[in-house]
């Protein structure tokens, strides 16, 4: 027992220090990936007896294997609808351990619709295992997996061809795949290619060497998995810091917390804040732990500084010799992630490293046939699309390209309406300005020099997140309009809406203070207020207004210059007599002659037989579907 | 340049940190949630590792279901207290008056009035827009699937069909008003990660882990703690001393023990190295319908 618990803690101990690889698998069902990392997890001994107890139970239902074999792709497929459809649709993370490695898989499924799915998954890999069914070879789907796996700058592959056990084993099918294979590879840029005949369903060369395949004299696939060297693949050269979060725990310490992107910084070194372009040299690098003298990638840790300088989330600090780039104006390969089509018009928010601002596709160079390499023109993307773009930001970024280094190359484009990640992209090395298209060009400074605004209402809306439009309240004087209005006002604002109310004691206060009660000045104030409308309207904001507004004729003309599609009637459904107990004075006074054009008294009112909704103050209730409606 | 490597633990708490921290960058009111496990232990610990040497810049919230283990209470006021961190409890009173319990309502009715439903109604009461949680994408299958940041709509429901694309380290924190996320930092850990790096670095947990002499009785079909006297007499009568030890925990009527001698760290390592059961099995919720944790996921529950 003694020897045991010291045999655990040298375990322990030992375990502490293995590191980590995060790979990727890419291919269908038809593949047998499913089978592949299911048996990889079985292997090496991840599951344990519940797991697998509840996996024959699953089998003996929707199970695809034959009958008393074991189904390891039922492993894998998570959800339950997914399950019922029989296919994985999404990104799956899966973990497991060998005495040398923890490995995480993102799994990944193989179809062209699912490209966004594997570029996801693939995005903090270290390796994939393209899949390839010995039968027949290298195909399209190969190919395409191929150029996504280059595409996000993968550095090794593993060229796992599936199935020997069907064409019995033969080093000729073999040779001759992963010579079609290296011929087409040498196109894109995979610098560590390593192919491995394997039978996932018969266990052949993925953890034991296979006896069936002697010829083959490599290692098999999760030995390769276990040595293969991943230290040199992040980049040590070029130190970039993105301040994450400034910590001020009390007056005498401002520190700067981030993750080490890149680089190797020290204490003592000289760096420099970009964009301020101050500099200063690390005082201190802090942990929980304490202080440490170096750090280095991926490493999250909190620099302070000798001199204090003003430096605030978005900023990066970086050495004085070895800056990135700094411009609102680059060049990326971008990949369409939303089911929505790209609008090419629209402003995204752009998030890169710890940054987000606004950003615009300036250009479309060309997008990319994923399955032939092809280029063509294209006005935009639809989803799993991908092409090389130009792109301005309205802050300047501070980026490198993506190949030169991945985290400070890599961004998102985020849809400002629906808040859905809506693309990813990979900076190109940095091309000369002048050489990039921009959108705000020779056409459009004459059209602002004319008179024109450069910013269209349908942007405004976007940014605001709303259709501007005329809530418009009509009804006798008593009957709630403007209580109405204020508590239409709030319960917008609380949605979130811009939203402004306009109504008869405002108006008459400013605007329309040089006119009176007749029918004429009515008609003329009510011009005024639609017209403030909509020109409010065109900004995208929502206006409330509330007036008597007592003429069907007026009403009308109110309308058309607001515009019918913007233009919401509510009439307050309250009669003469209730009217008259809220507004008792008003009512007498019109009754006495003292005061004219009381509608109701000694004008008529229109009762609106178009009304959009019909409202009582009792029953305020009822603006709930309108307020949903917006 | 090969000293320049961090162990699989230190490249974990590495991308842990740096989640944490973007939370609590891009979120205007964020709260992390606190169930006195293990893995809340761990992130927790992670946590104050963000904002050393400063204070983190968030409560902790536990969604107390009165079925706890008191043990778990005792630690938890002890934690908070001796490490400085706000503590929000937060309970379903209305349900609890009505003596809503595990052994009268049945854990489904239970899990979704004390758990589930107290979780958002203390969300919604608090308005936090970030909700921490220590979920692991290895504890169950439906898991796997999930984001770091997992987005909720209005009424806090997940969708598993529209997720977000999450690329890189590059968190979309874009929410409208209402809706919100629940986080999972330690996503990326597994069940052994988590006891390595709570030997490493000496972290405080609740005792019940360990194995100790207990009270413990059979109820539906596991080993049950008798822990106080709310406990059907029927029970108590039949229970017996025996050297037990908890896996997960949870409502003390929910959770089963494990028969176990495994008092340290390593043992219980060594012990779950050559374990039959994942561990998960010992908690009685996830049973009770098929695919029954995805559903209590869409409806809001972790």
């Amino acid at each position: 027992m003694e020897k045991n618990k010291l045999n655990i803690k040298e375990f322990l101990d030992r375990d502490e220090q293995k590191d980590l690889l995060r790979l990727l698998t890419a291919g269908s069902v038809d593949d047998g990936k499913s089978t592949l990392i299911g048996r990889l997890l079985y292997d090496s001994k991840k599951l344990y007896e519940d797991q697998l107890d509840a996996l024959e139970r699953d089998s003996k239902r929707v199970g695809n294997a034959g009958a008393g074999e074991i189904d390891y792709a039922l492993l894998l497929d998570g959800l339950k609808a997914e399950r019922e459809q029989g296919i994985t649709i999404d990104v799956a993370y899966r973990y497991f351990s060998t005495n040398k490695r923890k490995f995480i898989i993102a799994d990944t499924p193989g179809h062209e619709q699912y490209t966004r799915n594997m570029i996801t998954g693939g995005s903090t890999a270290n390796l994939a295992i393209i899949l390839v069914d010995a039968r027949t070879g290298v195909i399209t789907q190969t190919k395409r997996h191929t150029f996504l796996v280059s595409l996000l700058g993968i550095k090794h592959v593993v060229l796992a061809i599936n199935k020997m056990d069907l064409v019995d084993y033969s080093q000729e099918v073999f040779d001759s795949i992963v010579e079609d294979y290296k011929s087409f590879v040498t196109r894109l840029d995979i610098p560590d290619i390593k192919p491995i005949p394997i039978s996932a369903l018969k266990g052949d060369n993925v953890v034991e060497r296979s006896e069936n395949m002697a010829w083959y004299n490599g290692e098999s696939l999760l030995e390769f998995l276990e040595n293969v060297h991943i230290g040199a693949d992040y980049n040590y050269e070029d130190f970039r810091y993105p301040v994450q979060y400034v910590l001020r725990p009390n007056l005498d310490f401002r520190g700067f917390s981030g993750k080490v992107s890149s680089g190797i910084i020290k204490k003592g070194d000289e760096v420099m804040a970009l964009p301020s372009g101050k500099k200063s040299k690390v005082k201190g690098i802090h942990t929980y732990e304490g202080e440490i003298n170096e750090a280095f990638p991926p490493m999250s840790v909190t620099l302070t500084l000798e001199d204090e300088i003003d430096i605030s989330r978005g900023e990066m600090i970086v050495k004085p010799e070895n800056q990135p780039s700094i411009d609102r104006h680059f060049e990326a390969m971008l990949v369409w992630m939303d089911e929505e089509a790209m609008d090419p018009k629209k402003h995204f928010f752009i998030k890169h490293t710890t940054n987000v601002t606004k950003a615009r596709i300036d250009d479309i160079r060309y997008k990319v046939n994923v399955n032939t390499l092809e280029q063509s023109k294209a006005d935009h993307f639809e989803l799993n699309e991908i092409g090389r773009v130009v792109i301005t930001t309205n802050k300047p970024l501070l980026f490198d390209s993506y190949k030169k280094n991945k985290s400070t190359g890599a961004f998102i484009l985020i849809d400002p309406m629906t808040n859905n990640t809506c693309a990813v992209g990979m900076i190109i090395e940095k091309l000369n300005n002048k050489d990039l298209p921009s959108r705000i060009n020779d056409i459009n400074r004459e059209r602002a020099q004319q008179g024109e605004s450069l910013v269209s209402t349908r942007e405004r809306e976007e940014r605001l997140g709303q259709k501007g439009q005329t809530l418009w309240i009509t009804g006798l004087a008593g009957s709630g309009k403007r209580e109405l209005a204020y508590v239409l006002e709030r319960r917008l604002f609380d949605e979130g809406k811009t939203v402004v109310v306009l109504e008869g004691s405002m108006v008459r206060a400013g605007l329309s203070n040089e006119l009176d009660f007749t029918s004429t000045d009515i008609a003329e104030n009510l011009r005024r207020v639609a017209h403030v409308c909509n020109i409010l309207n065109a900004q995208g904001v929502i206006t409330v207004c509330a007036f008597r507004s007592p003429d069907e004729s007026i009403r009308e003309q109110v309308r058309d210059i607001i515009g019918k599609e913007r233009f919401t009637l509510i009439y307050m459904d309250e009669s003469l007599e209730d009217c008259k107990k809220c507004d008792e004075d008003l009512y007498r006074k019109a009754e006495e002659g003292l005061i004219d054009d009381v509608p109701g008294v000694d004008t008529k009112y229109d009762v609106p037989q178009d009304a959009d909704y019909k409202i009582k103050k009792s029953n305020f209730e009822a603006i709930e579907e309108l307020i949903r409606r917006i | 340049m090969s000293d320049y490597n961090l162990s699989h633990l230190r490249q974990l708490e590495a991308e842990s940190i740096h989640i944490i921290r973007e939370v609590a960058a891009e979120f205007e009111n964020p709260v992390m949630l606190y169930s006195i496990g293990k893995d809340s232990s761990v992130m927790v610990r992670l946590a104050e590792k963000a904002f050393a040497p400063g204070k983190v810049p968030f409560p902790l919230m536990h969604i107390d279901s009165k079925w706890k283990f008191k043990e778990m209470i005792d630690f938890r006021e002890k934690y908070a207290k001796e490490h400085g961190w706000t503590l929000i409890v937060e309970y379903n009173k209305e349900a609890f008056e009505e003596g809503v319990g595990p052994f009268s309502h049945g854990s489904k009715v239970h899990t979704d009035l004390m758990k589930t439903q107290a979780l958002l109604a203390a969300l919604k009461k608090h308005g936090f827009d970030a909700a921490f949680g220590g979920a692991r994408r290895d504890e169950e299958k439906s898991r796997a699937k999930e984001r770091i940041y997992s987005f909720r709509d209005k009424f806090q429901q997940w969708d598993p069909k529209n997720q977000r694309p999450e690329l890189w380290d590059i968190y979309n924190a874009k929410v409208n008003k209402g809706e919100s996320i629940r986080v999972f930092p330690l996503s990326n850990w597994t069940e052994l990660d988590i006891w390595q790096y709570i030997r490493l670095e000496n972290i405080p947990i609740v005792p019940l882990y360990y194995a100790k002499e207990r009270l413990v009785t059979e109820y539906e079909g596991t080993k049950i703690l008798v822990d106080d006297d709310r406990m059907p007499k029927e029970f108590v009568d039949k229970a017996k001393m025996e050297m037990v030890r908890f896996r997960t925990l949870g409502c003390y009527p929910l959770t089963g023990a494990i028969s176990s001698e495994a008092a340290t760290i390593e043992e219980i390592v060594e012990e779950m190295m050559t374990t039959t059961k994942s561990e998960r099995s010992t908690r009685v919720i996830d049973f009770d319908q098929e695919a029954s944790m995805e559903q209590k996921k869409r409806e809001g529950y972790f």
